[in-house]
C-alpha cells in the first residue's frame, strides 16, 4: 500500500501554520450538524472530547472505567516537557524537536515531531489556565525539572502526580462540555468493533459493561484514544484494563499497524516480588534527577547497600556516559541495567535490581527539598517493598511502560481508514524508536488541544457524508462479529483461567521480544504464540453469562487481541535488520553494545495490514527522510 | 499465611445479596489485597464459580477506581492507602476480613463490591473547571502563582475520587470530596473569577445526588488516601456563604419540604446571567 504521510510543503517551521491555513473549515453553525465518537478518555482523548465539544460539535465519548477520570494517563508521574526556556538555559522549539528526533532514534516522521515541539508551549498556557497545580519558584513563576536525554529543565510537574493533574484539567474541562450539552459520556462502555461504510470510519460497536447489550453508534468520523499496548506483556506499568482491543479490532478493518515491536522498557520499576505479581509499578524517570544508579563492582556481593563502600561501588552510567550520567534515554539504562544484572551483580532477591540511591542528594539538598520533590513517589515505594529510601537506596528494575508503536497516521493523525483519527499513544507517530522522559504527556495533549480538533474539520469540511441507516449491512455484520465472538469464548469452557494463558503470553514476549532479541527468539517466539493461541480457543475458562457484568469475559476479549498483537510484534521485530531505540537486536550492536542502526536499508516506517486469522500480515513502507537532523550514531557520553 | 475473607455477594442491584466467606491459603505477605483477591478469583473460577466482581484499574493507588470496606474501615486499617496498596504484611495470620462495598444512598450498588460513582461526575461537572477554552489562554507565567498557594492547591487536587470519604461518613457526606475541588480551585488566581458561583452549583448538585450533611464528624480525612484536610470542608463552606451573598442577584430559591438529608432548601443560579 502507498503511504502518503501528506507532510505540506515548505520549511518545517511553517509547515503546521501553512496546514492550518489551507485546511477547510466547518462553519460554526454548522459544527453542531456533526457528529463525533471518540473512544478513550484519557489525556488525549478528554482533551478532544472538550475541545471539539467546546468548539461546538456533538461528541459522544466512551470509557470502559467508571469515569473518564480512570483514564491511565492518571498514573504518570514525573512531568511534561514543553520548549519555553524558562530557565534562560539554552531550550527552544528547535532543541526540542531535535533532541525528541534524536532521542527516537531517527524512526520518526521530522515535520510531526517539530509540530509537537511547536505546540509544546501551548500546552502548558492551557494547563495553567486551567487550574492544573503545577509546582512554583518562590516568585510564583513556573518551576522545571530535568528528564532523560536531555541537557535542559523543560519539564514542567505537579509533585510526582503530574499525569493526574494534567488529566483532571482535561477531565474537568470535558465535564464543562458533559454539562453544556456538548458531550454525551459513555462511561462502562466498550468499543469491540468499527463501522466502515463506504471505505470510511462511520461508528463503533460497543458492549455495555453493566447490562451486556450491544449497541452501535454512528458519527461522522471517529477518533482512537485507547492508549497503549503494554500489557500483551501481562506484567507491565499498565493499568490493569489497559488493553489494545479498540486499535487492533480497527487494525482487522483496514486500519494499518505501524512499528508494533517499538516497545518502551522503562529502566526504574519496583522489581518483581512473586509469581502473583499482577503489575508493576513506575518509579518516575524524574527521580534520576537526584537518584544515582549504582550496583556492586563485585559479582555476587550481597552486603546491605549501606555496608558497601564507595570504592567497591559502580556507578555504572556515569562511569560510561559522562555527558548525560544517570539521565541517559531510557533505552540505554534499560539495557545497561540489564548488563550488570546478568553479569551477576543485581542486587535484591531475585539478583534482578539495581539500586537508584538518594543518599547524595539528601545531603546536597536536605530531606525537606527532596520530600517537596518526590514525596509520593518515596511513599509509595515504602507502602510496597516495605524499605524506607531515605534509609536505604530504592531498588529498582526494567520494565514494560510504554509503546512507541500503534495505528499509523498521517500528519493529519488520520489512520489508512478515511474518518478514523487515532491520538495520543495509541498512535504510532512523533517518538520514533524510543520515546523520552515527559514527552508522552506532550504529545497526547498536543493532539487532542491542539491538532486533531482542526485535522477532523478538515475532514468534515471536504467529505460528503451521506447519513447511514440503522440497518445498513456493515452495521450488522459488525454487530454479528461481535456477538459471534462473545459467545464463543462463553462456550468453549476449558480449565484454564484468561489469566494463566495472559500470564504465559506474557512471558513469551517479555523473553524473546523485551529488552533485547535475536532471529532465533523471535522465530521460537512466534511459534510458541501460534501454540498457545491455539491452546487458548480451546481451553479458556470464562465463567459467568453476557449478559451482566463479568470481568472474565471483558479480560478474555482483550486477551484473544494480545495473542494477535504479538505475533504481529515478533514479526515485526524480526523484519527489523537492525537495532534503533528500543528495539535491539543482539546481531547488530556497535563494539560498545549500543544500538546499531542500518539508516540505507531500514529507514522508514513498517506499517503492516491484516490479512486474515492466522495469515501473514502485509509490510509496507514509509520511507523517512530526515532533512533538519542528521541521522547520526546516537551518543549520550 | 491463611486468611478467612468474608465477602459481600449480591448479582445486582435488583436482587438481595449476603456475606460468603471463603479460605485463601498461601497468602504471601508481599500481596497487595487486590492480588490475594485475583488469587481467591483463578480457584473461583476453576471451581466453577462466579468471581468476586471487584473495582480497579491502576493499582497504584492514583486512580481511585478501587475500594471497599476491610473490617469496618474505607481502604483498611493503613492510613493514607488504598486497598490496591495495601500488603498482607499488616494482617495476621488465620484472621478474617470482612469486605464489603460502599454504602450511601448516592452511590447504588451495582454488583458485589462494586457501586456506582457517577454522582461525583455530576458533582464536577456542575462547577468543578475554570471555564477556559483550547486556544484561549495566556503565556503560562504570566499568573504568577504563590509557592504555598500552588502546594496548598496541590494538597487539595490530590483527591483521586474513590468515595472512602463518602463511605467512612455516618451521613454519607461528600463533602472532603466537594470540598477538595471547590478548594483546589478557589486558592489559585486562575479559580477566582468563578469562585462564588462554582460554589453555589456544586454544592447544590451534592445535595441533589442524596449525600448527607456534614456535621464535621471527621470520618472521611482519617480514611482518605490522599488526606485530604479537613481545611477543604471550611473552604468550600466559606465560598458558598459568600456565594449565597454576592450572587444572590442570580439565584433562585426554592423552599422545599424537609428531608432527612438535606437543609430544606434548593438554590438554582440562572447559567446565563453575570455576577
Amino acid at each position: 500500500m502507498e503511504l502518503d504521510a501528506r507532510t505540506p510543503a515548505g520549511p518545517i517551521e511553517q509547515k503546521w501554520d501553512r496546514a492550518r491555513f489551507e485546511m477547510k473549515l466547518v462553519n460554526p453553525a454548522n459544527k453542531r450538524k456533526h457528529s463525533i465518537i471518540v473512544v478513550g478518555s484519557g489525556l488525549a482523548g478528554a482533551s478532544a472530547t472538550a475541545s471539539l465539544g467546546e468548539l461546538g460539535y456533538n461528541v459522544k465519548c466512551f470509557c470502559f472505567q467508571d469515569s473518564p477520570r480512570r483514564a491511565h494517563s492518571i498514573a504518570a508521574q514525573g512531568g511534561i516537557n514543553a520548549a519555553k526556556n524558562y530557565q534562560n538555559d539554552g531550550d527552544s522549539v528547535y532543541r526540542l524537536f531535535y533532541d525528541t528526533v534524536k532521542g527516537g532514534d531517527f524512526r520518526s516522521r521530522e515535520a510531526n515531531v517539530y509540530r509537537l515541539a511547536q505546540i509544546s508551549v501551548h500546552i502548558i498556557d492551557q494547563c495553567v489556565a486551567q487550574g492544573v497545580p503545577f509546582a512554583r519558584e518562590y516568585g510564583g513563576l513556573l518551576a522545571n525539572r530535568s528528564f532523560g536525554g536531555a541537557q535542559v529543565s523543560r519539564t514542567f510537574y505537579a509533585r510526582g502526580q503530574t499525569g493526574q493533574q494534567l488529566l483532571l484539567g482535561a477531565y474537568q474541562a470535558l465535564e464543562r462540555q458533559v454539562d453544556a450539552g456538548t458531550v454525551t459520556m459513555f462511561p462502562r462502555t466498550e468499543m469491540l468493533d468499527l463501522i466502515v461504510i463506504d471505505d470510511r470510519a462511520r461508528g463503533i460497536v460497543t458492549r455495555n459493561l453493566v447490562t451486556g447489550e450491544i449497541d452501535t453508534h454512528i458519527a461522522d468520523a471517529v477518533i482512537l484514544a485507547t492508549g497503549g499496548y503494554g500489557n500483551v506483556y501481562y506484567l507491565s506499568t499498565n493499568a490493569k484494563g489497559s488493553n489494545a482491543t479498540a486499535i487492533w479490532r480497527a487494525h482487522k478493518r483496514g486500519a494499518l499497524f505501524a512499528n508494533p515491536c517499538f516497545t518502551q522498557i522503562h529502566p526504574t520499576c519496583i522489581p518483581v516480588s512473586g509469581h502473583y505479581q499482577s503489575k508493576l509499578t513506575l518509579m518516575s524517570e524524574s527521580l534520576r534527577n537526584d537518584g544515582r544508579i549504582w550496583v556492586p563492582k563485585q559479582k555476587g556481593d550481597k552486603r546491605p547497600p549501606n555496608q558497601i563502600p564507595e570504592d567497591e561501588r559502580d556507578y555504572y552510567l556515569e562511569r560510561r556516559y559522562p555527558s548525560f550520567g544517570n539521565l541517559v534515554p531510557r533505552d540505554v539504562a534499560s539495557r545497561n541495567a540489564k548488563y550488570v544484572c546478568d553479569q551477576g551483580r543485581g542486587v535484591g532477591e531475585t539478583g534482578l535490581g539495581v539500586y537508584l540511591d538518594f543518599a547524595d542528594a539528601i545531603q546536597r539538598l536536605g530531606r525537606k527539598t527532596i520530600e517537596e520533590r518526590y514525596g509520593n513517589l518515596f511513599e509509595m515505594y515504602e507502602r510496597i517493598t516495605d524499605e524506607d529510601p531515605y534509609q536505604v537506596p530504592m531498588r529498582i528494575y526494567p520494565a514494560i511502560h510504554y509503546t512507541m508503536g500503534g495505528l499509523w497516521v498521517d500528519y493529519y493523525l488520520m489512520s489508512t481508514v478515511p474518518g478514523l483519527f487515532v491520538i495520543g499513544e495509541a498512535n504510532f507517530s512523533d517518538h520514533g524508536a524510543n520515546r523520552l522522559g515527559a514527552s508522552a504527556l506532550m504529545q497526547g495533549l498536543s493532539d487532542g488541544y491542539f491538532i486533531v480538533p482542526y485535522t477532523i474539520g478538515n475532514y468534515l469540511a471536504t467529505e460528503k457524508l451521506e447519513p447511514v441507516s440503522e440497518v445498513h449491512p456493515e452495521i450488522r455484520n459488525a454487530v454479528a462479529c461481535v456477538e459471534q465472538m462473545t459467545h464463543k469464548l462463553l462456550a468453549i469452557r476449558g480449565k484454564r483461567t484468561v489469566d494463566s494463558f495472559h500470564r504465559e503470553l506474557g512471558k513469551i514476549v517479555w523473553e524473546y521480544c523485551g529488552m533485547s532479541r535475536t532471529a532465533q527468539g523471535l522465530e521460537t517466539a512466534i511459534d510458541e504464540i501460534r501454540d498457545l493461541r491455539e491452546e487458548y480457543w480451546q481451553d479458556v475458562l470464562v465463567p459467568g453469562s453476557a449478559n451482566d457484568l463479568n470481568q472474565s469475559l471483558e479480560k478474555a476479549g482483550r486477551v484473544a487481541d494480545f495473542f494477535e498483537l504479538a505475533e504481529l510484534m515478533c514479526v515485526d521485530a524480526l523484519e527489523r535488520d537492525e537495532s534503533c531505540g528500543a528495539h535491539f537486536r543482539e546481531e547488530y550492536q556497535t563494539g560498545d553494545g549500543e544500538a546499531q542502526r542500518d539508516d540505507e536499508h531500514y529507514s522508514y516506517v513498517a506499517a503492516w495490514a491484516y490479512r486474515g486469522y492466522g495469515n501473514r500480515e502485509e509490510l509496507s513502507k514509509e520511507p523517512l527522510e530526515f532533512e533538519y537532523v542528521h541521522p547520526s550514531q546516537r551518543s549520550y557520553k | 499465611m491463611r486468611l478467612r475473607l468474608k465477602i459481600w455477594r449480591q448479582k445486582s442491584r435488583s436482587v438481595t445479596g449476603k456475606f460468603v466467606t471463603y479460605s485463601v491459603e498461601n497468602v504471601n505477605p508481599d500481596m497487595s489485597m487486590l492480588e490475594c483477591l485475583d488469587v481467591l478469583n483463578e480457584d473461583l473460577i476453576e471451581r466453577g464459580e462466579e468471581p468476586v466482581a471487584f473495582e480497579h484499574d491502576c493499582r497504584e493507588g492514583i486512580c481511585g477506581s478501587c475500594g471497599f470496606m476491610i473490617n469496618g474501615i474505607a481502604h483498611g486499617p493503613l492510613p493514607a492507602t488504598t486497598v490496591c496498596q495495601l500488603t498482607m504484611r499488616h494482617f495476621k495470620d488465620g484472621e478474617q476480613l470482612i469486605l464489603e462495598p460502599w454504602r450511601a444512598r448516592a452511590f447504588p450498588l451495582i454488583k458485589d463490591l462494586i457501586v456506582d460513582r457517577r454522582a461525583f461526575d455530576r458533582i464536577i461537572a456542575a462547577g468543578g473547571y475554570i471555564s477556559v477554552s483550547t486556544g484561549s489562554a495566556q503565556d503560562a507565567n504570566t499568573i504568577l502563582v504563590p509557592k504555598e498557594a500552588a502546594d496548598r492547591a496541590m494538597d487539595a487536587a490530590a483527591c483521586i475520587g474513590c468515595g472512602a470519604c463518602v463511605a467512612a461518613c455516618p451521613n454519607a457526606s461528600a463533602a472532603l470530596f466537594t470540598g477538595a475541588k471547590i478548594a483546589h480551585l478557589g486558592i489559585l488566581p486562575q479559580g477566582k473569577p468563578e469562585q462564588n458561583r462554582r460554589a453555589i452549583r456544586m454544592v447544590t448538585q451534592m445535595n441533589e445526588e442524596g449525600f448527607g450533611g456534614c456535621t464535621n464528624i471527621g470520618e472521611c480525612t482519617g480514611v482518605c488516601p490522599k488526606e485530604i484536610p479537613l481545611e477543604v470542608i471550611a473552604a468550600m463552606n466559606r465560598d458558598y456563604f459568600r456565594g449565597s451573598w454576592r450572587e444572590r442577584d442570580n439565584i433562585v430559591t426554592t423552599i422545599r419540604p424537609f428531608t432527612e438529608w438535606s437543609t430544606g432548601s434548593k438554590l438554582q443560579i440562572d447559567p446565563h446571567a453575570s455576577s
